[in-house]
């Protein structure tokens, strides 16, 4: 009896530390949609530009015009990618705090916001730049560095294992900088695979 | 087994003293609604338990106004703090 109170005690302290503190109501399932949306994403930019390459270069040789319209569907891809992707995060989040009962526009999840958003505006500005000085190149690894550093310096406001996911998304982002030209591979694996392993260990873990 | 026992904090025997102590090692200051809300208890509920805190010293409170609402934010002491550590500790010991 008196064991079991004290069992339940410790249960309430750290229900109620973390509760206060931090912001848990994310779900696997945004994780695992966000994962399968960006798969479909870079399955589809891979075919694209594989398509523009053999229809446009010609031993070697590219047709530079033809770029703006490769150009033009790969952004249009980015764009419906990442409303899709945050639909997804945000209705999940929802039915989560919902679910946990915690409050969802708190002080809590300001705090994380803002730490998401610093290290995700600055790195978005700065693709902005290389393409429109035409470094397309460094944008994929650029996308996924930028998003790896937002999550570590977020994590400390959320549950733990997303700086681990931060500091795999950095890596995939430094290799995609050295080695130019799987960056979509790479990007793949990175905001594909990851979320998907990540959002089942989510579910598991912390459901 | 004598000295885990008096180890024990009566002062935390209650679960909204337990709950609000808990809030406190982990934020510096918490208003009180906010904690009404964490805890989910009702206005007289939490303002009794929390006065009995204040007698043992284990919080202090501030009072300031936001607009023209008075705002009352509660914060846990040094005393409070150690207090609370020694009471896990004892609770950890006698689930060993």
């Amino acid at each position: 009896m008196e064991r079991d109170k004290y069992i339940d005690d410790l249960k309430d302290i750290k229900d109620l530390m973390n509760r206060s503190s931090k912001f848990i109501s994310l779900s696997g399932w945004s994780g695992i949609s966000i994962g399968i949306v960006a798969l479909i994403a870079a399955f589809i930019a891979h075919l694209k530009i594989k398509n523009w390459y053999t229809l446009n270069s010609f031993d070697g040789i590219i047709n530079g015009k033809a770029i703006d319209a490769l150009k033009e569907d790969l952004l249009i891809i980015a764009a419906i990618t990442l409303i899709l992707s945050l639909g997804f995060g945000i209705i999940f989040t929802i039915n989560k705090s919902k679910r946990i009962n915690q409050k969802l526009w708190s002080k809590q999840s300001k705090t994380l916001l803002i730490n998401l958003l610093i290290p995700l505006v600055i790195g978005g500005i700065l693709c902005l730049l290389f393409i429109q000085k035409g470094n397309y190149g460094v944008v994929a690894p650029l996308t996924l560095l930028f998003y790896g550093l937002a999550l570590i310096n977020a994590s400390s406001y959320t549950i733990g294992e997303i700086k681990s996911l931060g500091i795999l998304n950095c890596i995939l982002g430094l290799i995609g900088v050295y080695q130019i030209g799987i960056g979509i591979i790479l990007w793949g694996i990175g905001f594909g695979v990851l979320h998907i392993i990540y959002g089942i260990l989510m579910k598991i873990k912390h459901n | 087994m004598k000295s885990i026992i008096a180890n024990i904090n009566k002062a935390f025997e209650n679960k909204v003293r337990l709950g609000t102590m808990s809030i406190l090692m982990v934020n510096d200051s918490i208003d009180f609604n906010s904690l009404k809300e964490l805890l989910g208890v009702t206005d007289g509920n939490l303002a009794s338990h929390l006065k009995s805190l204040e007698k043992n010293e284990y919080i202090t409170y501030e009072k300031t106004f936001e607009g023209r609402k008075p705002k009352t934010t509660y914060a846990a002491t040094k005393l409070g703090k150690q207090a609370f550590k020694q009471h896990i500790a004892a609770i950890e010991k006698l689930l060993k």
